[in-house]
């Protein structure tokens, strides 16, 4: 049997397609950078939904990822030549290491209340933040450090903005194909039913552990390689990859794009991203347009009354309603003319 | 082998401190149906949740198949062979009617296949609502999403915790059919305060009260017994 392509991929190929053309319109460096982070968080946000949204999981410390994937890149590439063997070598630590702690972080606490998951990654995120500051031999403390990416072939150098923003692209692009195929599959079914209710998921014959194991994991190794993406497009790494405001980011783009829909989050990454931007240079008029945590704060209650669904959420049951009344219309001719 | 698949053995169990089930005693032969009865806070569902593991028996034995399954977690014991239809609908609202029948599927060998047909030509009302989420179908169609997604499964046991309760007498009527058809293939456990169903579908009967098996017997002996009725089941 052929599987019908849904419409919506249509929709989502000809976007990408408008992104990979964008650069070309729009070539200022601020803009291109702006996207880069844009692309990085919105993989970033997507592996944060996949345990939100779709497994019911709350983790407070999903920047220890994050971070893991920029400390992975940036040290080997700063401690090794800057070659592609290197760069490969590097993603590679990143996905293994951030595959490793998901899973022992899920062993540990995902038996467990659900409250649990969050505290204890709350915990080792602070753990790794500690560690990369008082590990200054390989990480240089809180001072960062700067690393060299290996140099492009050709007339390739010259562009070389324009091929990370198309390697972040491509990426986006291809994880949110592949979540969303890892959501439709019977894996992915299973874990909404997790979400509603794990006893029922046992008593129709199913353990729950390790299907929450196996989608921490997902989820680690995505963020992770989001991680390497933000150090690989700003060849620097610090601190602050660690830092609480960066889950916090990741909560805050999947809640107003909409938890539970993959595309949410990265138009919630988006919306965040351009905001961040935007409001930093608002921050000459008023002070509190200086302080991320406070409009971090307003922008969360909003959503909330506003916005619970958020906005692709809303977006879906609003076309799911129009649907809805389109058939109702339907039957209904259809009986008049049946009577 | 003795002629019993199912039996509950000085079963107590606790839910946190409270102590809700007092030596229940319960047994089950293959091919019945065996109504359990009982006002409502007997402790009816807690039975049928300690059966599947849900609730963990503080002591006492759950013998199934002759063996021991009391210690064990709900979906080893859902692998046995016990399906459970609890009392709240065990439906997913995020999933749609065809993803909660088959996410109920254990296997997908023809004879699933087979039953699952079946399913679908006893509830063709579900196929008209095939890819509605199971959040928007009515109490009603709820209950019969439900009921057919634990027919779907090959078990020796089914526990159905009250599938009458909020249903129009005509869709009632359409679950005593299906519990009807389904006793060829399994045995049945059910939990009825409907006394019609009840009494139309049941071979034999156990009255639970205050957490303790006060009665039990044939259903055709309940049947008669105006004084058991009134005592335990309010029923003039
Ligand atoms: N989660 C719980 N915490 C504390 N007590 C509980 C809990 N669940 C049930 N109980 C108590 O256990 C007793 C038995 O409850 P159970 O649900 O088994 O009754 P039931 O016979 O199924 O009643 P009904 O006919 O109303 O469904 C009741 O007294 C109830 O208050
Ligand atoms: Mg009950």
């Amino acid at each position: 049997m052929i599987k019908t392509i849904q419409k919506s991929t249509w929709i989502y190929i000809a976007v990408a397609f408008m992104l990979v053309l964008l650069p070309f319109f729009k070539d200022e460096r601020w803009f291109l950078f702006l996207m880069i982070q844009v692309f990085t968080f919105g993989i970033f946000a997507m592996s944060y939904d996949l345990l939100l949204g779709y497994t019911g999981i709350v983790s407070f410390g999903h920047a220890m990822f994050f971070g893991l994937g920029a400390y992975s890149i940036g040290i080997t590439l700063n401690f090794l030549e800057s070659t592609f063997m290197n760069l490969f070598l590097g993603i590679l630590l990143a996905l293994v290491l951030g595959g490793i702690v998901a899973f022992f972080a899920g062993i540990l606490t995902l038996r467990l209340k659900s409250h649990y998951y969050a505290m204890l990654t709350l915990a080792l995120a602070s753990l790794f933040l500690v560690l990369a500051e008082k590990w200054r031999s390989v990480t240089r403390g809180s001072d960062g450090f700067t690393f060299r990416i290996p140099e492009l072939p050709g007339p390739l150098q010259d562009h070389r903005n324009l091929v990370v923003y198309m390697f972040c692209l491509v990426s986006m692009v291809l994880i949110f194909f592949g979540l969303r195929r890892l959501t439709e599959s019977p894996l992915g079914k299973i874990l909404v039913a997790i979400r509603e209710n794990e006893g029922r998921v046992e008593s129709l014959g199913f353990r729950i552990m390790p299907y929450k194991v196996i989608i921490s994991v997902v989820s680690g190794v995505v963020a992770s390689f989001a991680g390497v993406l933000y150090a690989i497009s700003i060849r620097f790494v610090g601190t602050n990859v660690f830092g609480i405001d960066v889950t916090l980011d990741a909560l805050l783009m999947t809640i107003i794009g909409g938890v539970g829909t993959l595309v949410g989050p990265i138009i919630g990454a988006g919306i965040i991203e351009f905001a961040h931007h935007y409001l930093s240079d608002l921050s000459d008029v008023h002070w509190i347009f200086e302080r991320w945590i406070i409009l971090f704060g307003i922008v969360y209650i909003l959503a909330v009354i506003f916005f619970p669904a958020g906005i692709v959420g809303t977006l879906w049951h609003k076309l799911a309603k129009r649907k809805h009344k389109k058939q109702e219309m339907k039957q209904k001719t259809s009986d008049k003319l049946a009577s | 082998m003795t002629n019993t698949l199912l039996k509950l053995e000085q079963i107590n169990t606790h839910i946190e401190q409270f102590h809700i089930l007092h030596n229940v005693e319960f047994e089950v032969s293959p091919g019945e149906v065996t109504v359990l009865l009982g006002r409502n806070g007997a402790g009816k569902t807690t039975t049928l949740r300690t059966i599947m593991g849900l609730n963990n028996a503080s002591n006492g034995t759950v013998t199934f198949k002759g063996e021991d399954i009391t210690k064990l977690p709900p979906y080893h014991i859902a692998k046995k062979g016990i399906g459970y239809v609890p009392e709240d609908q065990g439906i997913f609202y995020g999933l749609t009617v065809g993803e909660n029948m088959r996410v109920g599927m254990r296997k997908e060998d023809d004879a699933t296949k087979e039953r699952m047909e079946w399913v679908l030509e006893l509830f063709p009302d579900l196929k008209k609502f095939w890819k509605k989420p199971g959040g928007q179908l009515s109490g009603g169609q709820k209950q019969m999403l439900s009921i057919a997604r634990s027919y779907v499964n090959e078990n020796d046991l089914l526990l159905i915790d009250e599938p009458s309760k909020g249903l129009a007498p005509v869709i009632v009527e359409k679950v005593i059919e299906s519990i009807e058809k389904m006793k060829e293939k399994t045995t049945v456990v059910l939990v009825e305060q409907n006394f019609y169903m009840a009494s139309r579908l049941g071979d034999r009967f156990y009255i639970l009260d205050d957490g303790m098996t006060v009665h039990h017997g044939d259903m055709s002996a309940l049947r008669e017994d105006e004084e058991l009725k009134r005592k335990y089941l309010g029923i003039a």
